[in-house]
């Protein structure tokens, strides 16, 4: 599969039709999509989208660059009359009735949206193994996982289904499965992308993000994604948004952090082998490196599960049986609601929601979510001294490349360990992007590099280069 | 540190059904979970705000006008598990007994 900035270049100078390309993707789905279980549903009307985009543009109509090109949403994104699962029973043969914002941007930008990608159940998981509609395998060694929550968007892009596909990162979920399917992802600054129409799992920690190709790519389809949305009272007025074609060339003077809690007695070898020979070639180029220190970083995983489940709990509240999904009649109404849930979550949904309803209930609320929000604001005053300092913050982007299938399925704790790294990005609230970076044991390695609020400007600066110069 | 009468509260809080093969399940990864996250007593927060978002925002306004769109409320209703013309229909909240 060819980067998005190629395709559109091809459909622009008529050597090749969305139609063709749409077909192209279609084919390969059919093919190779059975063995990956990446998509769990993909569009009858796509070739039918891309045929009307092509006549457009036959017709002299000045297209933008996402016109014509084939886009695989994440399973808990609304496209209105598409069923949508956020990979759980409960939700089975749900339609949506309206569509998210990102979905009306992309859409006015021309894109077709190819299908719906699998995911771990509500997004909670990091090996895409608690989604209903079974695994999803990665495409470099089908017998490990493919990270998660967003595996099968990291999957579709991976094995060259699409160029582009939606995520969902609230803990890690573009990054972690960008890094063990060697592409890009990017979860933006909090309030950067509209949430309107994404089903929600932890809200003050949720984020939009691309999976792409290249980091210019995914800058590409930001432009058209980001911004101020009425229906998100939590999304902001961006006062610029970043052009590619306006990002600077090289990293002379580039100011690069390395947090030595993330450098730690113990970490993969040839992972920290590959970050090294990176920081290496940066330096090489001009880039000033430091070593900073994030104190309270070590933290961050104790208060993200209790940030997450409390939220998850409230949002998850919804799902009723009476309104829409799943519904199992009970003898009462109470019975009704127990039987519902009981029935139509999986597992892991339900360990947060309890550990949730623990968290928040009367007399623990001070001790756990309250304390954890305070934890947070230590992690961001870190992360805001240390990026006055330098520019920006780089690590690996997971603890290791993608384990076996089943490995860490009944062992939520070590399973939530797998991430550590990314976590800190979503409770600073700040942009971060993972990055190819060689291979390790035979997989796939990303490197992240995390910014300023709102300066993803500088992810793409310093992603741009390092993606032209390996 | 959590008792199956203690998980069996919380999946009631909840509204969620649990078996009791589930309830063992829960008590022993709920504890160990709660174990771990305990380390953040340990940090002294006395004075720090609680952080809720990543720039200061508040009083977000927008217009004050019905803005639901005839269309999608109809493909909302549709999805009711029971309903009696465009209302949903729901088992009985207050029982007579009590």
């Amino acid at each position: 599969m060819k980067t998005i900035r190629a395709l559109s270049e091809e459909l622009k100078n008529g050597t090749l039709t969305s139609e063709e390309l749409v077909r192209a993707c279609l084919k390969k789905i059919e093919d190779e999509n059975e063995s990956l279980n990446a998509f769990i549903w993909v569009s009858p009307t796509a070739i039918d989208e891309a045929k009307a985009i092509d006549v457009r543009r036959e017709a002299g109509e000045d297209l933008g660059v996402l016109a014509g090109i084939p886009i695989a949403v994440k399973d808990n994104i609304l496209v209105q009359g598409w069923e949508i699962t956020a990979g759980s029973q409960i939700l089975e043969n749900h339609v949506a009735a309206y569509s998210a914002t990102v979905i009306k941007r992309l859409k006015n930008a021309g894109a077709i949206l190819i299908g719906r990608t699998n995911m771990d159940e509500f997004a909670m998981g990091s090996s895409t193994e608690t989604s209903h509609y079974g695994p999803t395998k990665n495409p470099h060694d089908k017998t490990k996982v493919p990270g998660g929550s967003s595996g099968g968007s990291a999957v579709a892009v991976a094995a060259g289904f699409v160029p582009c596909a939606l995520g969902s990162d609230t803990g890690g979920s573009v990054r972690q499965p960008a890094s063990l399917c060697g592409v890009v992802g990017l979860k933006p600054t909090y309030g950067r992308v509209s949430r309107y129409g994404l089903i929600p799992m932890a809200s003050s920690l949720d984020q939009i993000g691309p999976f792409t190709l290249t980091v210019d790519d995914a800058a590409l389809v930001m432009e058209i994604m980001e911004g101020k949305d009425e229906n998100d009272a939590t999304s902001i007025e961006l006062s610029s948004t970043t052009a590619p074609e306006l990002i600077e060339p090289d990293v002379k003077g580039l100011r690069i952090g390395l947090p030595k809690e993330y450098f730690v007695e113990g970490m993969d070898e040839e992972i920290r082998a590959r970050i090294m020979e990176a920081v290496k070639k940066f330096e090489t180029a001009g880039a000033i490196v430091k070593e900073v220190s994030l104190p309270h970083a070590k933290y961050a995983l104790a208060a993200y599960y209790i940030v997450a489940p409390s939220e998850i709990t409230s949002n998850l509240g919804r799902f009723d049986g009476l309104r829409y999904g799943y519904h199992s009649q009970g003898n009462d109404l109470l019975d009704t609601y127990e039987r519902t849930r009981g029935e139509g979550f999986g597992r892991e949904v339900k360990r947060r929601i309890m550990l949730g309803s623990y968290t928040l209930s009367a007399g623990y609320y001070d001790a756990y979510y309250k304390k954890a929000l305070q934890v947070r604001t230590l992690i961001k005053q870190d992360f805001d001294e240390v990026l006055k300092e330098v520019d920006v913050i780089l690590t690996p982007t997971s603890l290791s490349v993608g384990w076996d299938l089943g490995a860490k399925f009944d062992d939520p704790l070590t399973m939530y360990l797998s991430d550590i790294y990314t976590i800190t990005a979503n409770l600073a609230a700040i942009p971060a992007i993972s990055i190819p970076c060689g291979t390790a044991h035979g997989l796939p390695v990303g490197l992240q590099l995390m910014g300023k609020a709102f300066d993803e400007h500088m992810l793409y600066r310093a992603g741009m280069w390092f993606e032209k110069n390996t | 540190m959590f008792t199956t009468e203690d998980v069996k509260k919380i999946a009631k809080l909840s509204r969620l059904y649990i078996s009791e093969a589930e309830t063992e399940q829960y008590r022993e990864q709920l504890g160990s979970i709660l174990e771990y996250v305990d380390q953040l007593q340990a940090i002294d927060t006395t004075g720090v705000a609680e952080l809720q978002h990543a720039v200061a925002v508040e009083n977000v306004f927008r217009a004050d006008e019905p803005s639901c769109n005839p269309e999608e409320r109809r493909r909302a209703i549709e999805m009711f598990s029971a309903k009696k013309g465009d209302l949903l229909e729901v088992q009985a909240v207050f029982s007579k007994d009590v």
